[in-house]
């Protein structure tokens, strides 16, 4: 058995809602203390919620843990507590040995450096020593693909050149702990696919990795371990094959609606209906997952509803984002009559030419006794299909579209 | 593993000792780690490096700001200030006196106005990354040390230029920067923390620099100052700074001896209080944004 590299007991994390969120205006300090100056020694009493409730984890050598849960079930505060970013409100832990935490893409990157500047900047920032960098400068730019544009300031970047280069710098670092929120969910497939295989080698090298996604897959081939976080608990510590089998069903069990429902923090009025689950029902093949588009044809997308009481006059909104929540498309649904119980909304799309990636759906409803729903998708629509971007293209938007091109009425060859 | 580069590689984080890090919440008053900060190091090199790589790329005409900045102001103050209205200047010419003034005030200037942003300009590597906050508001101050040695160099220019020869006075430079240093960074630490709690700092800003220059001797000489009141005057750093600079670099007038003691003793409490109210910070300033 591996020796414990972390171990922490009880971890909690209270934050302040409200006024501490933004920072304090020295009036308000002021004011406050002109009116009874002893009031600056008990401050206010605030909001508060607790992020993190109790959490205690032991993680060994070489062990890859994944961290699950839904958004604001505390798995960042996790990873920020464990990387020394943010102290617990109580609770402590110990690591043994240096630890490299990836919380973003392109951590320190300044648009005004180039490439090369930004590589050894963004890589000390993230712990790496100069030597380590030059050691590894050659491979960091080749991973990137970005041999010719290094000395090129990277505010001239596409944004795909500049999450290349990031994410390249970012893949490698070596520490002997580290901690990954999330970060390989952006980028085209072919170069997730390129980070995931680094973070498989880095994985086997025996180091320790704690990562948290919403992809499962990604969890499933990376991790040995999970954990999953719900509502800032600890729910479920245990085989990946369990703890994600346990969450999935749980996500998608229509008797548990929190779980996907923010309805009870945006409203005091019961929610008047709600978005249970979404699937991709057509095109649909046996044994293939509803929530991955593979071929660039006619989609028709399915929203079930659950009504507990009639819908009279209500609104429905459906947003697609792409992952880095830009809008991508919107329908308004106004004056909608529903029957009390279960209904099925079928979005039918000649095609959905998206670019390879993890998109997601949300929904806001209201009706006009104002009991709302917001809704987030779960899971994200993984797109698959092929890329039809050219090679060379360094610009790239979000429509993944097929394209002829003629000069003078003479077609291009692709 | 091949090594490229010089011998002296520092060891790789895998070839050290695994080291132990405790979390905790924030207890008692002062957690420094000065261990930790050297090794951090190169981090405060590159903070540094990226400040004075960033300050002049997009400029015209570059690192001439540095030389030009301080000129210019010389020569304003020298002509409404010396010709005009006549203020005494020890019996150096004006554009010495100013210059020997403005050198070491541009340089604290910048580093303190560069240290109360610092926090607040990284707030989003704050929030993803650890390493000690220290290290911020220091490079703040350190990259300051650029333009000031560029401005040093035709200060020493000009000075000759006049036929003053500086002396074995010339020895307290390296003290005095120290001292100017000391009451940026000092002066940073406590307006950085602030200014990541109340963004009014940036307000006040403006008005706390032009006050405190006015409250320094660089467009007059501390002589003006009536004497009973020159003891309230030597609690600000500066005074001595600036009085020692024109000192040292001149040999005229006399060593501001008591006034730099003073001096010394009361940048020694500002950044002592500044530790103490930026470690208190530290721990919730990634939980502000």
């Amino acid at each position: 058995m591996n020796r414990v590299v972390i171990h922490a007991e009880a971890l909690s994390k209270r934050y302040r809602i409200g006024p501490i969120e933004r920072p304090m205006q020295l009036r308000e300090v002021l004011t406050r203390a002109l009116r009874s100056p002893l009031s600056l020694l008990h401050p206010a009493p605030r909001e508060t919620f607790w992020a993190l409730k109790d959490v205690s984890l032991e993680v060994r050598e070489g062990e890859v843990l994944g961290l699950i849960g839904r958004n604001g079930s505390g798995k960042t505060t996790l990873l920020k507590i464990l990387s020394r970013i943010t102290r617990p409100t109580s609770g402590r832990a110990e690591i043994r040995g240096h630890v490299g935490s990836l919380l973003e893409v392109g951590t320190g990157f300044h648009p005004d450096l180039t490439g090369r500047e930004n590589t050894y900047l963004s890589g000390a920032i993230l712990g790496m020593r100069k030597q380590e960098i030059a050691r590894k400068f050659g491979e960091i730019v080749a991973f990137a693909e970005l041999e010719k544009f290094i000395d090129t300031p990277v505010k001239h970047y596409s944004s795909g050149m500049y999450v290349r280069l990031a994410f390249a710098v970012a893949a490698h670092l070596e520490p002997e702990i580290l901690l990954v929120d999330e970060v390989l969910a952006v980028g085209d497939i072919k170069f997730q696919k390129k980070c995931l295989g680094k973070m498989g080698d880095v994985a086997r090298a025996g180091r320790t990795v704690v990562l948290v996604s919403h992809q499962l897959n990604q969890i499933r081939r990376l991790c040995h371990r999970s954990l999953w976080l719900d509502d800032g608990a600890l729910r479920q510590d245990g085989p990946t094959a369990e703890v994600t089998a346990a969450y999935e069903s749980a996500m998608s069990a229509t008797d548990s609606p929190p779980a996907q429902s923010a309805a009870q923090a945006s409203s005091t009025a019961p929610p008047a209906a709600r978005i249970v689950r979404w699937e991709i029902a057509e095109p649909s093949a046996p044994g293939a997952s509803p929530h991955t588009l593979a071929s660039l044809g006619p989609v028709a997308i399915r929203f079930v509803l659950d009504a507990p009481v009639p819908l009279r006059h209500a609104q429905l909104e459906l947003f697609l984002y792409n992952a880095e929540r830009v809008l991508l498309w919107s329908r308004q649904l106004s004056g909608l009559h529903l029957d009390s119980g279960r209904h099925s909304l079928l979005l039918r799309f000649p095609m959905l030419p998206l670019r390879p990636g993890a998109y997601d759906w949300s929904a806001t409803l209201w009706d006009d006794e104002f009991r709302s729903d917001r809704w987030d998708s779960f899971p994200s629509l993984l797109v698959a299909t092929e890329s039809l971007q050219h090679p060379l293209d360094e610009l790239s938007g979000p429509l993944n579209l097929p394209c002829e091109l003629s000069v003078n009425s003479t077609p291009l060859l692709p | 593993m091949a090594f490229s580069g010089t011998s002296t590689a520092p060891l790789e984080p895998s070839a050290a000792p695994s080291p132990l890090y405790h979390i905790a919440p924030q207890r008692g008053w002062l957690e420094l780690r000065p261990r930790e900060l050297w090794d951090y190091r190169e981090l405060l090199f590159f903070f540094v490096w990226r400040d004075v790589k960033i300050r002049y790329k997009q400029t015209f005409i570059g690192v001439a700001w540095v030389i030009l900045q301080p000129l210019l102001t010389m020569a304003v103050f020298t002509l409404f200030f010396g010709h005009l209205a006549k203020l005494p200047s020890q019996g150096l010419p004006y554009p010495v006196f100013y210059f020997a003034a403005l050198v070491p005030w541009t340089y604290f200037s910048t580093a303190l106005l560069g240290a109360t942003g610092i926090v607040v300009e990284n707030q989003r590597v704050i929030t993803k990354v650890y390493f000690p906050r220290l290290i911020l508001p220091i490079s703040a101050v350190l990259s300051g040390l650029v333009d000031f040695a560029i401005a040093f160099l035709i200060l020493v220019g000009v000075t000759l230029a006049y036929g003053l020869r500086p002396g074995f006075a010339a020895l307290y430079l390296p003290f005095l920067l120290l001292l100017a240093v000391a009451t940026a960074l000092g002066a940073g630490l406590w307006l950085s923390a602030l200014n990541a709690l109340y963004r009014d700092v940036r307000y006040v800003m403006p008005f706390l620099m032009q006050f405190w220059m006015f409250a320094s001797p660089v467009v007059y000489p501390a002589s003006l100052v009536p004497q009973r009141w020159r003891w309230l005057y030597g609690l600000n750093p500066m005074t001595g700074v600036i009085e020692g600079f024109r000192w040292a670099l001149t040999g005229q007038g006399s060593a501001p001896g008591v006034l730099v003691l003073a001096s010394s003793a009361v940048v020694l409490l500002i950044l002592a209080g500044g530790l103490l109210f930026f470690q208190r910070m530290e721990g919730t300033v990634a939980d502000l944004v």
